[in-house]
C-alpha cells in the first residue's frame, strides 16, 4: 500500500492506529472500494459502524483478511447539511445487512435498496422512539393455509427472552423471523460514562456473561493497544488458557443440553456434571465460576501458578477419561443420530452470503477462527489448527463441540508442557493514558466466535466511543435460515445446537 | 446396556450429600470481613467500582458489591473476602456489612409469612424471569437443577408457566423492554407468591444502575421476599438462600 491513492488504513489485531490516518473517502469510493474487498472469499467484515462527530456523521469499516492477518480501516463521512440516506451496500453483500439496519436504527439513517431494514435491538437511544418493542414489523404471508406461532419473550425454561415468530404451513416451517432486543440495557452507552479503567472492564465482563473470558479480552486488547502498553507473552498465555477453558465449559454444557432435548438423560445429566469439573477449576484460579475479574488490563491478580499448572493437568485428564467415554457412545447412538443428521442444514454458500463466523461457519466448511487468522501471542507461539466440518445440520454442530474439546485439550497439553509459569504476571493497572484521537480493533476467538471490540478516543485522550460486535449478531440469521423446511418441533435443538447470545446482541 | 453401566460407575458419585454444609474452598469470594484497622477510607471507597463502600464507619452494601475483589487486592489488612457463602437475605437492610461487625448474614424469619412455610415448604415451583442479565445468574440457576446440586431433592424446581408457579425469580437490572413483560408474568402468578432478586443487578441495576435503558419501576411495588447478591451468585448461595426462606 503506497502512500498514493491510500482508500485504507492497515491495522494488525490488537493495533491502533491515528484516526487522522484513516482516509475519509466519499460514500461512492467507500462502497465500491467496500464491495471489492468483500467480494474476496478471504475478506469479511468484522464491523461498520457510524458515530456522531461535529457536523455530522463518521462512519467506520473493519474488514479483515484472513491470509495475511491483516484489517483495514475504511471509513467515509455524512455531513448533517446533506440527506441522512446513503445507498445500501446489502444488496450487493448481504452480510452488511445487520450493520446497516444498527446504523438506521442508532442514527435515522436511511438506506434505500435494503430489503429487510428492521429494528435491531429497539435501543434507548434509537433514532425513532416512537416504535416501541411490542412494534416490531414481522414479515407476514397472506393465505387461509398458513398460520403463525409466535414464542416469547419469556420462554419456558431459565433462558433470556427474544420473540419467534413461525409462518407454518401444517406443522412445516416456511419462515421464521427472530426479534430480539428486551434485553438491552445500555452496555455501550454505559461504556462510554463509566469513567474509571475496572468500571469499564466490568461492563465488557456484564456484555454476555457465558463469554465473559471473550468480551473482556477483548475489552483488554483495545485498551492496551490505545495505552501503548506491551503485554507479556506469558500474560497472554494465561488469557488463552482461560479462553480455552471457557470453551471447553461451554461446548460440555452445550453438548448437554442437546442430549436433554432429545431425551438422552445420560449424556444430559454426566456431560453437565463434567462441566462442572472445568468451571469449578476456574474458580479454583480466580474465585468465580465463569472467570469474573480473571481478565484485567496490562496485569493480572491472579497468576497462573505452577500448581495451578498441575491442577490442570488433572483435572483435565479426569475430564477427559470420561468425556472420551461418554461420548464415544453418545455420538454414535442411532437415536441421537437420527435426531440430529441432516435437520437444520445451512449450505456453505448461505453460511458465507450472511457472513456467519466462528463456529456456525465451521460446521459449514467456512474457515472463520481468529485463533488462525488473526492469531494473539499466545497463538503465534502455539498454533491452533481450526475445526472445520463439511455438512452444516445439527448434527455437525454437535460434532463440531467435541471435536473443539480435543482440540483445546491438546492445546491446553501443549502450552503447559513447553510454557514455563516460573515469574507470576504482573499485577493490573490501575488507571491507563490512552492516546488521543486513536482508533483501535480488537478480535478474539470466543467459543461462539469472532468478537470485535472498536474503541475511539478524542482529544487529551478520552474514550468518544465504543463498539462491541458478539458474533451472535452475524449468527442468528444462520438459526432462522436453518429452520425453513423443519417441522416446528425441531426448533429446540436448532436454537440449542448454536446457542446464540440474546444479550450480547442486545447489548 | 454395560456399557452405562459402567460410564455410570467412573462417573462415581457426583451429587453433593448435605447442600446445607457444603462450603465453597477459596479463593470463592463470600461474605466480606471488614476490619477496624485504619487505612485512607478515600482511597478505599473510591476503589470500588460499583460504589458499594461507604466510610464512617467503613461498609461494604452487598446490593451493590460485585464481589470483584478489589477493595481487597488494594486493602488487603482491612478487607477480607470469606468463603461464607450464605448471602441471601429478606431484608435489604441485612447486606450492609459494616466495619468490625463479622456476623452472618441471615433471613429475618420473624418477617416471613407463616403460610409461606407451610404452603411451600415441601414443594416450590418458581417461574424465572430474564430482564436484562447477562446470562451469568441464569447460568447459576440452571446448575442449581444439574446433578451435583439436585435442588430438585428438596421439592424447589423452575417451571414453565407463571400459572404453575409460586414466584418469580428475577435475574438482570430490568431493561425497560422487558419491563412489561416482568409485570405481566409476575401478575399471572397465583397469590401467594414470592418474588426473589437474583444477582446484583437485579438488586440494585449492578454495573447498570444508572444507564437510561432500564425501567425498574415494578419493583418500586412489590414487596421483595428474598435478595440473593452475588455476580453471579454461587448454586449454594441461591439453593440456601430458598431453603431458609421456606423450611
Amino acid at each position: 500500500m503506497g502512500s498514493e491513492n491510500k482508500k485504507y488504513a492497515v491495522l494488525k489485531n490488537n493495533g491502533s492506529v491515528g484516526t487522522a490516518e484513516i482516509p475519509v473517502l466519499s460514500y461512492n469510493e467507500f462502497s465500491s472500494e467496500v464491495v471489492t474487498l468483500l467480494q474476496k472469499k478471504e475478506n469479511h467484515c468484522v464491523t461498520y459502524f457510524a458515530f456522531p462527530e461535529v457536523n455530522g456523521l463518521k462512519f467506520i469499516a473493519g474488514i479483515a483478511e484472513d491470509t495475511n492477518h491483516n484489517i483495514f480501516v475504511l471509513s467515509h463521512f455524512l455531513p448533517e447539511t446533506k440527506p441522512q440516506k446513503l445507498e445500501s451496500l446489502t444488496p450487493k453483500i448481504n452480510a452488511l445487512h445487520i450493520f446497516e439496519r444498527e446504523i438506521h436504527e442508532t442514527h435515522g439513517v436511511d438506506f434505500p435498496g435494503h430489503p429487510w431494514l428492521k429494528p435491531v435491538r429497539f435501543a434507548h437511544n434509537r433514532a425513532n422512539k416512537s416504535m416501541k418493542v411490542n412494534d416490531y414489523p414481522f414479515y407476514t404471508i397472506e393465505s387461509d393455509e398458513l398460520h403463525e406461532v409466535g414464542v416469547g419473550p419469556v420462554h419456558a425454561g431459565i433462558i433470556e427472552p427474544g420473540h419467534f415468530r413461525f409462518i407454518c404451513n401444517g406443522e412445516n416451517v416456511l419462515h421464521l423471523e427472530i426479534q430480539l432486543g428486551w434485553q438491552h440495557r445500555g452496555v455501550e452507552q454505559t461504556m462510554l460514562e463509566k469513567q474509571t479503567l475496572l468500571q469499564r472492564n466490568i461492563v465488557a465482563e456484564s456484555v454476555a456473561g457465558d463469554t465473559t473470558i471473550g468480551h473482556s479480552l477483548a475489552f483488554a486488547g483495545v485498551m492496551e493497544s490505545l495505552a501503548g502498553i506491551e503485554i507479556k507473552t506469558q500474560l497472554d498465555v494465561e488469557r488463552a488458557v482461560a479462553l480455552e477453558l471457557e470453551r471447553i465449559a461451554v461446548h460440555t454444557a452445550d453438548i448437554s443440553s442437546l442430549c436433554t432435548d432429545v431425551a438422552y438423560n445420560l449424556g444430559a445429566n454426566i456431560f453437565g456434571i463434567l462441566r462442572t469439573l472445568i468451571i469449578n477449576f476456574t474458580q479454583s484460579w480466580c474465585g468465580n465460576r465463569l472467570g469474573k475479574s480473571m481478565i484485567r488490563v496490562g496485569g493480572t491478580n491472579f497468576p497462573f501458578t505452577n500448581e495451578n499448572r498441575i491442577r490442570l493437568f488433572k483435572t483435565l485428564s479426569e475430564y477427559e477419561k470420561q468425556f472420551v467415554e461418554l461420548a464415544h457412545l453418545t455420538y454414535r447412538l442411532p437415536s441421537v443420530e437420527n435426531r440430529f443428521d441432516d435437520i437444520g442444514t445451512v449450505s456453505e454458500q448461505q453460511a458465507l452470503q450472511i457472513g456467519t463466523v466462528g463456529m456456525a461457519a465451521r460446521m459449514a466448511n467456512v474457515l472463520r477462527d481468529i485463533r488462525a487468522t488473526h492469531p494473539s501471542p499466545a497463538y503465534e507461539k502455539y498454533n491452533y489448527t481450526p475445526v472445520v466440518l463439511p455438512k452444516g445440520d445439527v448434527f455437525s454442530r454437535f460434532l463440531l463441540r467435541r471435536k473443539e474439546i480435543k482440540q483445546s485439550i491438546a492445546w491446553l497439553r501443549e502450552v503447559m508442557d513447553n510454557e514455563e509459569f516460573l515469574f507470576p504476571s504482573d499485577t493490573p493497572k490501575a488507571e491507563l493514558k490512552l492516546k488521543p484521537l486513536s482508533l483501535a480493533i480488537s478480535l478474539v476467538e470466543g467459543w461462539r466466535g469472532e468478537i470485535c471490540h472498536t474503541a475511539l478516543t478524542g482529544n487529551e485522550g478520552k474514550l468518544a466511543y465504543y463498539k462491541i460486535k458478539d458474533p451472535s449478531m452475524h449468527n442468528w440469521k444462520a438459526l432462522e435460515l436453518s429452520l425453513r423446511n423443519l417441522e416446528i418441533s425441531d426448533f429446540p435443538i436448532n436454537n440449542k445446537s448454536y446457542n446464540l447470545s440474546y444479550c450480547g446482541f442486545d447489548l | 446396556m454395560i456399557k452405562e453401566i459402567k460410564i455410570i460407575q467412573h462417573n462415581g458419585k457426583q451429587f453433593i450429600p448435605d447442600l446445607t454444609k457444603t462450603e465453597v474452598p477459596y479463593p470463592f469470594r463470600g461474605r466480606p470481613e471488614i476490619s477496624n484497622e485504619k487505612v485512607d477510607q478515600k482511597a478505599l471507597q473510591n476503589c470500588c467500582p460499583m460504589a458499594a463502600i461507604s466510610v464512617n464507619p467503613v461498609s461494604i452494601n452487598l446490593a451493590k458489591c460485585n464481589f470483584c475483589g478489589e477493595c481487597a487486592f488494594r486493602f488487603p489488612e482491612k478487607v477480607k473476602f470469606t468463603n461464607d457463602h450464605r448471602l441471601a437475605t429478606n431484608k435489604i437492610k441485612n447486606l450492609l456489612v459494616k466495619e468490625g461487625e463479622n456476623h452472618k448474614i441471615e433471613l429475618d424469619q420473624s418477617a416471613i409469612e407463616k403460610k409461606i412455610k407451610t404452603v411451600f415448604g415441601r414443594s416450590l415451583k418458581l417461574r424465572q424471569v430474564s430482564a436484562g442479565g447477562d446470562n451469568s445468574c441464569e447460568f447459576e440457576l440452571n446448575a442449581c437443577g444439574n446433578a451435583n446440586f439436585d435442588m430438585g431433592r428438596y421439592g424447589i424446581e423452575f417451571v414453565a408457566s407463571p400459572r404453575h408457579a409460586d414466584g418469580v425469580v428475577v435475574t438482570g437490572p430490568v431493561s425497560e423492554n422487558m419491563a412489561e413483560a416482568l409485570r405481566i408474568t409476575w401478575d399471572a402468578v397465583p397469590a401467594p407468591k414470592l418474588f426473589i432478586l437474583c444477582g446484583v443487578d437485579a438488586i440494585s441495576g449492578g454495573i447498570f444502575a444508572d444507564s437510561a435503558a432500564l425501567n425498574r419501576s415494578l419493583l418500586k411495588n412489590v414487596k421483595v421476599d428474598l435478595y440473593i447478591p452475588g455476580n453471579p451468585p454461587h448454586p449454594l448461595t441461591i439453593i440456601n438462600g430458598l431453603l431458609n426462606l421456606i423450611k
